[in-house]
């Protein structure tokens, strides 16, 4: 048994015998310091490098606040709705758990499009850590899953026309489309049995993937080894003397540990102002249209998703139909989301992070933000909001063409990546970290 | 143990044959789970014909009738919005309804049985919102060349008066026009033509 070979727990005061007998027993020790407590990262973590530990923190907050909602929240056509108020209304506590809950989705959201865009900045993707982001693509994949199925259980008219869009899109798919869609919903429309399903898949389904996809990023993580802002790989670095470490390598704990609890501060003082000053955000967090309860006969006069879909949305909206079909759109906001698992094979600078990069990546990165962004702001208006050009150009709405502009943007930002990062004039990688 | 070698050849094959085997069985058991999710007898049941009575209904005026969960439209259009779905052919993706969206009776300028009433299922094809009766005066919202008809607000969709998709507008087709039949001049059935569906 190798059990007896491990040493006593020490450190931990009176808790030792305990720690002890479980460690010989588990390997509780050894999962510690290799997910964590000798986990060595490297030295110089900034601002963006909170983000992880935060995604992971309002992880845990809408398990909780979720399994808080379950015991009063009813899945059913006739009743959800009048549940969600009757929580947010009669349940002592409820609407603090309930906002919770919806702001936290928002705050994932932005935690993860934060996370996401720091490994575009330092190349966080690059080899060896391919894994490492296809892993985190399915996890943000998941993610999406998890916030539409949750944005029907209230019930209402944004929720079941969402809905409708969001499943109708699998019906674009030539010649298998129409069932597809029927199979998904359970019903020639958006019904009782969608509802009922849609909670089984929020509730269980989801988060037991997400939560196997993060542990299985983790591990991947630990495994690899933490990028950092310069792009340099301390493992390849001589060890110190004294300490065994790389040169610019430190354990996580105590040092990552503290500024995490840093991070987790100061979003809980951004989370907390949202929460209970702006809990739906004026109408980008929780939309005003979903105070109504579903109408299965009447779409509102102005439907669009939660601001997190709405850079992709756009881009099913800018394409238009080709060959009496709707699915190029379809396809091109699929495309849109899985061209990111791509990246570590498109990106072929010799160096990994912005650092060093030269202006063409700095100038492609700067575009591709500004149109994602741009793109996310479109699709949370209606088609004509800037109005249309006129005559000379067969009365297009203006919106439309700019989303289309900022849509091949969008793409070409990956497509020509090959290219420019490869010729682009990048600085040398120094040997430690700066 | 023995001095036997390893037979790796037949290793492989036992490997490989179970797998085939329980990889079938898998499949057999994923089949109840599979067709749990497509609609139940009770969803597939709830889709009788619904009698409308149109007596009521002034020129100009949309009446909304559920049917099969779905909305289903009933114009009374007036003689301008009919001119207007005239000045509409050279505007819209399909003028001459080619594309099967409507039954064989309602294949004609104005989609429908009689000129002045419209039955569209209110469904965009595009991704299923439902559009909204936008007025040929609301020009300023809608563009100059307006004669009246469908605004989608999901994705910008625009129809006509007969349910004819606008040119360049996400939506690949024209709206369905259900099967439906006049019991005399004031009723209509809808869902039901009379005809083997």
């Amino acid at each position: 048994m190798a059990a007896v070979d491990k040493k006593p727990v020490t450190g931990a005061g009176r808790l030792n015998g305990v720690l002890t007998w479980i460690d010989t027993r588990f390997p509780l020790i050894s999962l510690w310091e290799s997910q964590w407590g000798k986990y060595i990262a490297p030295k110089n973590f900034n601002f963006w490098y909170y983000f992880g530990s935060l995604a992971m923190f309002v992880l845990v907050l809408q398990l909780l606040t979720g399994i808080f909602l379950t015991m009063n929240y009813k899945p059913d056509a006739a009743q959800a709705f009048a549940s969600v108020e009757y929580i947010m209304r009669d349940v002592p506590g409820g609407w603090i758990i309930r906002y919770m809950h919806s702001t936290g989705a928002s705050f994932f959201f932005i935690v993860v499009y934060l996370h996401m865009f720091r490994g575009l900045l330092y190349g966080s993707f690059r080899k060896p850590r391919e894994l490492l982001w296809i892993v985190g693509m399915l996890i943000y994949l998941a993610l999406m899953a998890e916030a539409f199925f949750g944005y029907l259980l209230p019930w209402g008219q944004m929720s079941y026309w969402g809905a409708q869009v969001i499943v109708n899109l699998f019906g674009a798919v030539p010649f298998i489309g129409e069932r597809l869609s029927e199979w998904i919903r359970g019903d020639y429309v958006i019904s009782d049995a969608t509802l009922n399903r849609f909670f089984a898949f929020h509730v269980i389904m989801v988060p037991m993937i997400l939560l196997g996809l993060v542990a299985a990023h983790l591990m991947a993580l630990h495994e690899v080894g933490s990028n950092n802002p310069d792009g340099v790989e301390i493992k390849k670095q001589p060890k110190d003397e004294q300490t065994g470490l790389p040169l610019d390598g430190i354990y996580s704990h105590p040092y990552y540990s503290i500024k995490d609890a840093l991070g987790v501060v100061g979003f809980l003082i951004v989370f907390a102002i949202v929460l209970f000053f702006l809990p739906e955000m004026g109408g980008y967090f929780l939309e005003s249209n979903n105070f109504i309860p579903a109408d299965s006969l009447k779409t509102p006069p102005h439907i669009a998703p939660v601001w997190y879909f709405t850079p992709f949305y756009s881009i099913l909206r800018a394409v238009p139909p080709l060959f009496n079909s709707q699915f190029p759109g379809v396809a091109a906001m699929g495309v849109a989301v899985v061209i990111f698992f791509f990246l570590p094979w498109l990106d072929r600078s010799p160096v990994k992070s912005i650092r060093y990069k030269g202006p063409l990546f700095k100038g492609a990165l700067a575009i591709f933000v500004f149109a994602f962004v741009l793109l996310g702001y479109l699709g949370t208006e209606p088609t004509n909001v800037w109005g249309q050009f006129g005559s000379w150009l067969q009365h297009a709405d203006r919106a439309t063409v700019f989303a289309r502009i900022f849509t091949v943007l969008y793409f070409s930002f990956f497509i020509l990546m090959p290219w420019y990062s490869k010729i682009d004039r990048c600085k040398p990688e120094p040997q430690r970290l700066t | 143990m023995s001095e036997q070698k390893v037979d790796t050849g037949k290793r492989d094959f036992l490997v490989a044959a179970t797998s085939v085997v329980g990889g079938v069985a898998a499949a057999v058991t994923a089949t109840p789970f599979v067709t749990s999710m497509f609609p139940s007898e009770r969803a597939k049941a709830a889709g009788a014909p619904i009698e409308v009575d149109v007596s009521k209904l002034a020129p100009g005026e949309m009446q909304i009738q559920e049917w099969r969960g779905k909305p289903v439209w009933i114009l009374r259009r007036t003689p301008e919005m009919l001119e207007g779905i005239a000045k509409d052919a050279g505007l819209v993706a399909d003028p001459k309804s080619e594309v099967p969206q409507q039954p064989d009776y309602a294949k004609n300028e104005t989609r429908s049985i009689k000129p002045d009433l419209a039955v569209l299922v209110g469904v965009c094809t595009h991704l299923g919102c439902s559009p909204q009766l936008k007025a040929a005066d609301a020009k300023a919202d809608m563009g100059m060349d307006w004669n009246g008809g469908f605004y989608c607000p999901c994705h910008g969709s625009k129809y006509d008066l007969a349910g004819r998709v606008y040119k360049g507008a996400p939506a690949p087709i024209n709206l369905v026009v259900p099967p439906y039949k006049y019991v005399g001049d004031a009723k209509i059935i809808i869902g039901d033509d009379g005809k083997v569906a």
